[in-house]
């Protein structure tokens, strides 16, 4: 047997003294969660700055007059990429994980802090690479976040100098770094929980961190392997992706490769990555479902199932992004049926959040509102998902604006609400103050209803027929004016709620000295990071004594408790029925745990 | 021990069948795989993900070998080494697969031997195992010179398909990119060993888990070799 007490205490011997090691060099996961969620918001910031150009320039065509073809495609492809990866996946993973996973299994840190440090470092250098590449000759790659191959690769596509060379490297690095930072995620969530703490007692954020990571840890061996493969092609001329090619009456020294491998292998990264970034966002939503309407989740033990059954599909469907890519129908016809059965643990989500709020006492805090415009917007793209997934339906409407619409609604807008939620809602844990909470409700209106002033439209430009990813539309006869007034429109709201995260930003760092003091659990959450001795928890996060988890994490509006919750290190109280809401309440580990005391 | 606690909960586990155990494992606190340190399962899970790394690596070949538009080369004719006036086919990679297969054997010695507690024996088994590794690498430099001799080049190839060349040198180098990484990983671990880093706890799984990779590069060779020089 492994004495982890003694790692566990030998590390707390370790509490670092000096400003260097305490917030820079740190490795206790609480730190290194800021710098991972600071870094991505900031990298983030340079996504929505790009996003509000390229808005100028589809809805006032000509109004800046310093973005032309080239540099609308390098905005296109750096907001894409930025958006997925480098603020979403950090975030999620890097961000809550970090922060959450330890806190919440119980556990004093990570199991490998300094590889934890080593993750956060290793990302910064990615996103240090990615931003150098608006610096260098030719600027950055423009071939589209999807990088396909032969033209990211060939002349005539902006960025073919250095910028594509460069954001291969990033995505490399950063695959590195995720690595290092996901092994650790799911080991401590494996192995290194509290007395109780069994895996169907933890509550559902860490389920979706867990689930997403182990995903990552699966799904970005194809992105490493096909960008080190797109790299060679384009560095040192091999063609594993480029076929013959004519080029300007000259064939290039190319020859033979398959442009669909890269396709098929991005792709394999690529739908999980969705699900990666939507997992951890149904974890969280559910939590904070069921803290902010004082009742326990509808269906747990479904909840848990039914991410790990996303989980497993989301690995077979990869194909459905490549329907007009050129592709056997009989593969068509499977990967549209496993799309299609997505949706079922998918609903089982939806219908159990619809659930835990019918007939509950809703608090309309800021979080509630985020984690309920998460739910309508999630259910709003997941349906234009169905739309997608039938090969028919996403023929005519492949490459446009539908498309960009229904992608933005389901893993952009939703998941960026629960980062949003999770930030008001964690805020307290972390800084020891509120934020303030009328600057939240503005973000939040603005927020929600301006996201759907931007992309509710854009299914209608979509069944129109305008084409994604054009620069102008100008001299296109079928796309009728209303487009172009519509498009003026949807930049404006672009433009509006682009300003209204400016305002979320300036409410974080306000907080932070003017905020209101917050107590240690302000929401009456039961999760075990709301039952920290400090607040915000210090180094190892438990004091002397790691807490003992008696029940599960969802023991609101308990008939008969003094509080309307039981949190869940509490032991069972008398007025409670045997099996009366933990599932594992007849299980023996509790009764023997009390008896072992 | 609040493990012992819930072992004991979950019935006698010399009665339980497997799969009872397992369930019990997997539905109790702290942890899933009972008794398996930080580390070992931190390496099961790496291994893991390097599977995909290697399984897309082999993939890709496999699909770049179909598509390719020129005849792929044979490889016994492309790794055969003319030795005293006879041609022998993959020769040398026969060798190379030997050394290696045996570090494997040494390694799981050098297992034992850390179980035992007999520290030296562990140290020099696992240096061995270093050594053997350390040929294989260079065998693979040999092998690498030879065709580079001969006009193979990642992106051109005078037997026939480009390809041939571009998945060579990246594949096999990428594996030997982890040989190598695996070597100084031995190297540094034996040098723990032997200084008696490990003689306070007495806990010698370190030698495992360095283990744990070895025997992995080594059954990723098994598959390269297969897919590549067989096929």
């Amino acid at each position: 047997m492994v004495e982890h007490e003694d790692e566990q205490s030998d590390d707390e011997n370790h509490e670092p003294t000096s400003f260097l090691t305490k917030y820079v060099w740190s490795q206790d996961h609480k730190v290194i969660a800021v710098q991972y969620s600071l870094t991505a918001i900031a990298i983030g910031l340079v996504a929505l700055v790009l996003s509000w150009l390229m808005r100028m320039q589809l809805g006032f065509p000509g109004a800046l007059e310093f973005i032309d073809e080239d540099a609308y495609y390098q905005y296109a492809t750096m907001h894409g990429m930025i958006m997925v990866i480098y603020l979403l996946t950090a975030i999620f993973l890097g961000g809550f994980g970090n922060y959450l996973i330890p806190l919440m299994v119980g556990a004093r840190d990570m199991v490998f802090p300094y590889l934890n440090m080593l993750s956060y470092w290793v990302y910064l250098l990615a996103v240090i690479v990615l931003t150098a590449s608006f610096f260098v000759p030719g600027g950055p790659t423009g071939a589209g976040w999807t990088l396909y191959p032969p033209q990211s690769i060939l002349q005539g596509t902006p960025g073919y100098e250095w910028g594509i060379i460069l954001m291969l490297t990033s995505l490399v690095i950063f695959i590195v770094a995720f690595t290092m930072g996901g092994l650790n995620y799911v080991t401590t969530i494996l192995q290194a929980r509290a007395r109780g703490m069994t895996l169907m007692r933890m509550p559902l954020t860490v389920w979706g961190i867990f689930i997403a990571t182990f995903m990552g840890l699966l799904a970005f061996p194809a992105l490493f392997v096909s960008g080190v493969m797109l790299l060679l092609d384009r560095v040192i001329g091999t063609s594993f992706f480029v076929p013959e090619i004519i080029s300007l009456g000259d064939p290039l020294a190319y020859g033979g490769g398959s442009p669909l491998l890269f396709q098929h292998l991005f792709w394999f990264f690529g739908h999980p990555e969705v699900y990666i970034v939507a997992l951890p966002a149904f974890g969280i939503v559910s939590d904070l479902l069921s803290v902010h309407a004082r009742k326990n989740i509808f269906g747990y033990r479904m909840m848990v199932w039914a991410l790990l059954a996303i989980g497993v599909l989301s690995f077979i469907v990869w194909a459905h992004h490549m329907y007009v890519s050129g592709m056997d129908p009989a593969f068509g016809f499977f990967f549209a049926i496993t799309t299609l059965i997505i949706a079922v643990p998918t609903a089982i989500k939806v219908y159990n959040w619809v659930l835990t709020l019918w007939r509950a006492d809703i608090h309309m805090t800021v979080p509630m509102l985020f984690s309920l415009s998460f739910i309508l917007t999630f259910v709003f793209g997941g349906l234009t998902g169905l739309f997608l997934g039938n090969v028919v339906v996403d023929v005519p409407l492949s490459d446009t604006y539908f498309v960009v619409a229904h992608f933005h609604m389901v893993m952009g807008v939703a998941p960026i609400m629960i980062v949003f939620g999770a930030i008001y809602h964690w805020y307290p844990k972390i800084t020891g103050r509120m934020l303030h909470g009328a600057m939240g409700q503005i973000h939040f209106w603005v927020t929600f209803l301006g996201t759907y002033a931007i992309y509710f439209p854009m299914h209608y430009l979509g069944f129109v027929g305008v084409p994604r990813r054009y620069y102008s539309y100008d001299e296109i006869d079928f796309i009728p004016e209303s487009a172009h007034d519509l498009n003026a429109a949807i930049t404006v709201a672009a433009l509006i709620v682009g300003a209204a995260q400016l305002l979320f930003l300036y409410n974080v760092f306000w907080s932070l000295r003017k905020g209101e003091k917050a107590p240690a659990n302000p929401w009456k959450a039961t999760s075990l990071e709301w039952q920290t001795p400090q607040t915000p928890p210090a180094h190892g996060n438990w004091g002397k004594e790691l807490p003992v988890v008696h029940r599960w994490a969802y023991d609101y509006s308990v008939p008969g408790a003094e509080e309307d919750y039981l949190p869940q290190n509490m032991p069972r109280q008398p007025f409670e029925k045997s099996g009366a809401h933990d599932p594992h309440d007849d299980k023996p580990v509790t009764d023997l745990q009390e008896s072992d005391k | 021990m609040g493990q012992k606690s819930v072992e004991s909960a979950s019935g006698n586990p010399d009665n339980a069948g497997a799969v009872d155990q397992l369930v019990a494992d997997w539905s109790s606190d702290r942890e899933a795989f009972k008794g398996v340190s930080w580390g070992k399962s931190m390496m099961w899970i790496f291994l893991l993900s390097d599977t995909f790394v290697f399984g897309t690596f082999l993939t890709g070949y496999m699909t770049v070998r179909m598509s390719t538009t020129v005849a792929w080369p044979n490889p016994s004719e492309v790794f055969a080494l003319t030795i005293g006036g006879t041609e022998l086919p993959l020769i040398l990679i026969a060798i190379m697969t030997f050394v290696l297969i045996s570090s494997s054997g040494t390694m799981a010695m050098a297992v034992n031997m850390g179980y035992q507690r007999k520290p030296k024996q562990a140290a020099y088994l696992m240096l061995a195992t270093a050594v053997l590794g350390a040929m294989f690498v260079s065998m693979q430099v040999f092998e690498w010179t030879k065709l580079i001799h001969e006009g193979v080049r990642p992106w051109a190839n005078p037997f026939g398909a480009p390809q041939f060349g571009s998945t060579f040198f990246m594949i096999t180098g990428f594996h030997g990119l982890h040989v190598t990484a695996g070597v100084i990983y031995l190297t540094v671990v034996a040098t723990k060993v032997l200084k008696g880093h490990y003689e306070k706890s007495g806990d010698y799984q370190v030698v495992e888990i360095t283990g744990l990779y070895w025997h992995f590069v080594d059954l990723v060779w098994v598959f390269i070799f297969a897919f590549f020089y067989l096929w």
